[in-house]
């Protein structure tokens, strides 16, 4: 039984993993691809390239524009993705061997951490539910990705602190996936739950908004450098017109 | 004035409270559609039937033939060549922190106003048509579970009201977490209407007469040299110098682009005299140019890079054909956007021109330097009459810079007031520099058929403006953009202030200026009454002479008379 399920769920996380890698790097490709054809930095916007590179490290890291507009969505936002980040990095010591010395300084902060995630979570699903304007604009979707989240956290927190499974089993299975070695999974329902649920969030990440964590980078309004005096700034498809002196795109050969 | 559901406004902190949703508070049919003559002019597709009337704007028997598939066509389109539309259709979570943010929203209500509502009637269809979860979802019939909808009538009705009521100001963009930028959405939305046969006819309109004669107006070339020869006149009734604007001067240094709102409209006339005024004392040497006699380029209004680009050439070609050596910019928001942002990469490179100076620069490039260097001679009381505040008009706040800084675009204009004014109020802090509220005419809007929303969208700007003029005294708003000037000018009656507090910076300029040899107002007042005079003079002979020969002809009349008699 053990090593049927340990089969099944070896075969969800590869192809969940590839679907996650390989989904997200096709869409990289195309935000890489897609030209921008005019310099559209949303102003006061940075003159170096550093400058831009600080820009959106403030963003990434600090959420600066969220800040500006909405306190408690920042805050909230905050906990949740620095939380997330934390559970992530405690997650490490599955799959690694001898695990990092500072993957094991994490552990603690790791594992109360998923309360803040789950409190965060609930005011960010509260927030859907409670306030007009993001009543309106949420689809259901959303709701059903911030209650994927939270029965990812609260059946991880089940099991650290109510009802443990057998951790070393399945450090084996996950060390097994990494060398294509089929490995036993233990049959405890509520360690199934939790690792089929972050499977689906794996399958979903590339064909949702998830989407916002790559693509962020790619924000024209974010990442370019406010010098178009300075540096002429012209796209594959406009440089075309040019060379053929044409006015429209349709008259191109 | 007409009758419209004006916002009440308070003055209390300046700031809108934010309303709670009204869900088709702006439902309607849109502006009025463009003729296929004007599509025609433009280059888009014109096999669709003239909508006989609003009720049948959006039916598929007025739009152009497969329209659905030549506007996912179109979609597919521009994604491939636009990375903010790919990436931005994509990547908003709907985290709501926009929502509150767009003056069109605070101020109808509409919760379609809101900008990410305002992008989801097109993402919708992006997800729908163009994403694995929509296709999945929309096959099991209920795309709406991961916010995906067919594209129909009911669809295209919606994006022709909805995106012509943003104004493409880009303050959602200033607050989203990834920049998402509404503009851009309604740039492209804009774009695949006009491919399917629903072009707004004001833009189009008036992009065939800037295509035709030079202008937005367009005032033909006669026209515009009369009129410069008035306002040469006025400047010199006033001051008693000769100053010149200059029309087609080939040779000239300086080739001047303005908004052609600035030949006639008020106050923005008053800011074209402050442009000359000044370019006279620093002994500049420029000239309008009456091929390209436009700032403005509505070309960006409708997400068309093709006609904007047509328009930029324009630029190029007056500056190559009047040989001149520098391109300065007016007062103009959306003229300095496409100028400082896309002028070189549409119409360059210039390499034609002196290098010495930013390509293009704006006219408070030149004015502010020169007036900290103390080579303006400036009586700032001449503008002790009023109490100024400035609005940052939106496409030079967040969508271009001046001088060498970034917020040099914030600084530049306030040092110039502050340099010619002595009562100088910034308006709340929310609600300048890169927060600013837009006018609420701007983005092709500015037409009558969208009075409505011109009227609600402005009330952000007038609360706070209300909180100056109750709380600081103020009673002058001072702009750059010639958008908001008209679009301020026609709307702040409707809120109880009166059309003449709107004034250019450059006016300022001009009314403190002292020009060389300018003649004091005892100066000009004598020279008036002099003139005044020479004229009465000069009448009285006239009398006296037709008198006179009057007399004669009777005279003569009655020795013709004896004689015919005999
Ligand atoms: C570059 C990394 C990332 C950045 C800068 C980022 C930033 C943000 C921001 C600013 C928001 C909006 C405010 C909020 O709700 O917190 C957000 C929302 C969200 N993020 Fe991220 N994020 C990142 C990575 C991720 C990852 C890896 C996930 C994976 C699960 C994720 C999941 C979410 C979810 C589910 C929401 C929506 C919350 C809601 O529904 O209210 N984010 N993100
Ligand atoms: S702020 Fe940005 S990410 Fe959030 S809902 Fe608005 S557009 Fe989407
Ligand atoms: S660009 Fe301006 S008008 Fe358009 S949605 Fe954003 S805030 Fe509103
Ligand atoms: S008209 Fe003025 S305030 Fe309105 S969008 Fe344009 S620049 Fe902004």
């Amino acid at each position: 039984m053990q090593m049927t399920i340990g089969v099944i769920y070896a075969v969800l996380f590869w192809a969940a993993t590839l679907v996650l890698v390989l989904g997200v790097a096709n869409k990289i490709r195309i935000y890489a691809k897609v030209p921008a054809p005019l310099k559209i930095p949303t102003t006061p916007a940075p003159v170096t390239q550093g400058g831009v590179v600080l820009r959106m490290m403030q963003e990434v890291f600090l959420f600066k524009s969220l800040f500006r507009s909405d306190k408690l969505l920042w805050a909230l936002g905050f906990l949740f993705h620095y939380t997330m980040l934390l559970i992530v990095i405690r997650h490490f010591r599955y799959v690694q061997e001898p695990v990092w010395g500072f993957v094991q300084f994490m552990q603690p902060f790791g594992k109360y951490a998923g309360f803040l995630f789950i409190i965060g979570l609930l005011g960010l699903l509260a927030r859907r539910l409670l306030i007009d304007r993001v009543r309106y604009i949420t689809a259901p979707s959303d709701i059903a990705m911030l209650l994927l989240l939270i029965m990812i956290g609260v059946s991880g927190l089940f099991m650290s602190f109510v009802s443990h499974t057998d951790i070393v089993m399945v450090k084996a299975f996950f060390r097994g996936l990494l060398l294509f070695d089929w490995q036993p999974l233990p049959t405890d329902a509520i360690l199934l739950l939790h690792l089929g649920l972050v499977a689906i969030l794996m399958l979903i990440f590339p064909i949702s908004k998830l989407l916002h964590a790559p693509g962020i980078f790619f924000s024209p309004t974010r990442n370019q450098i406010d010098n178009p005096r300075e540096k002429r700034h012209l796209a594959p498809w406009a440089a075309e017109l040019e060379k053929q002196n044409k006015m429209f795109l349709d008259e191109l050969e | 004035m007409a009758d419209y559901d004006v916002p009440e406004i308070s003055g209390e902190d300046g700031i809108v409270d934010v309303p709670n949703l009204q869900p088709d508070a702006m439902k309607s049919h849109g502006p009025w559609v463009s003729k296929p003559e004007f599509q025609e002019a433009m280059h888009f597709p014109t096999d669709f039937n003239m909508p006989e009337d609003v009720s049948d704007y959006g039916n598929t028997d007025t739009l152009v033939e497969n329209w659905k598939e030549r506007a996912l066509d179109k979609m597919a389109d521009l994604k491939g060549r636009y990375r903010s539309l790919q990436v931005f259709l994509d990547i908003c979570v709907k985290c709501g922190a926009c929502t509150d943010k767009c003056h069109y929203y605070l101020g109808s209500t509409d919760p379609k106003n809101m900008p990410v509502a305002r992008q989801d009637l097109l993402r919708k269809v992006y997800r729908r048509y163009f994403t694995f979860a929509g296709k999945f979802f929309g096959k099991m019939g209920m795309p709406g579970f991961v916010g995906a909808a067919e594209l129909d009538e009911d669809v295209v009705k919606d994006w022709y009201n909805y995106y012509h009521q943003c104004s493409q100001c880009r303050r959602c963009s200033v607050f989203c977490p990834y920049g998402i930028d509404t503009a851009e959405i309604s740039m492209a939305a804009r774009e695949i209407l006009d491919h399917i046969g629903m072009g707004q006819k004001y833009c189009t309109e008036i992009m065939g007469k800037l295509n035709k004669i030079g202008n937005n107006l367009g005032l033909p070339e006669a026209a515009l040299a009369d009129t410069l020869e008035g306002l040469e006149e006025d400047i010199y009734d006033e001051t008693g110098v000769d100053v010149k604007l200059p029309l087609d001067k080939k040779g000239s240094e300086i080739l001047l682009i303005t908004p052609s709102a600035d030949f006639f409209a008020e106050p923005h006339v008053d800011g074209l005299m402050g442009y000359a005024k000044v370019f006279h004392e620093l002994g500049l040497d420029w000239t309008l140019s009456s091929y390209a006699s436009e700032g403005a380029n509505f070309g960006m209004f409708i997400g068309s890079y093709e006609n904007m680009r047509k328009v930029s050439l324009r630029i190029r070609k007056a500056a190559q054909d009047l040989g001149v050596k520098r391109i300065v910019f007016g007062e103009c928001g959306h003229a300095w956007r496409v100028a400082y942002n896309f002028l070189n990469t549409l119409a360059g490179p210039f390499d034609f021109l002196d290098q010495n100076y930013p390509i293009p620069q704006h006219v408070l490039e030149i004015t502010e330097p020169a007036l900290a260097a103390g080579k303006l001679k400036i009586d700032k009381s001449k503008n002790d009459d009023k109490v100024l505040t400035f609005h940052d008009s939106c496409n030079i706040a967040r969508g271009s810079r001046m001088g060498p800084k970034p917020g040099g675009q914030f600084d530049i204009p306030r040092n110039v007031i502050r340099a010619v004014c002595n009562n100088f109020v910034d308006m709340p802090a929310d609600t300048i520099h890169d927060a600013t509220f837009c006018c609420g005419g701007g983005g092709g809007i500015l037409t009558d058929d969208l009075m409505d929303i011109r009227i609600k969208g402005a009330q952000p700007r007038m609360e706070a403006l209300k909180h100056v003029t109750d709380k600081h005294q103020v009673t002058h708003m001072a702009a750059i953009c010639a958008i908001c000037k008209s679009q301020f000018t026609k709307v702040i009656p409707y809120y109880g202030f009166s059309m003449d507090m709107i004034v250019s910076v450059h006016q300022l300029v001009s009314n403190a200026i002292f020009l060389t040899g300018q003649l004091t107002e005892e100066e000009i007042e004598a020279k008036e009454a002099a003139e005044e005079a020479e004229r009465i003079a000069a009448m009285e002979a006239r009398k006296k002479a037709a008198e006179e020969k009057a007399a004669k002809e009777a005279a003569e009349k009655d020795t013709d008379k004896t004689k015919k008699d005999e």
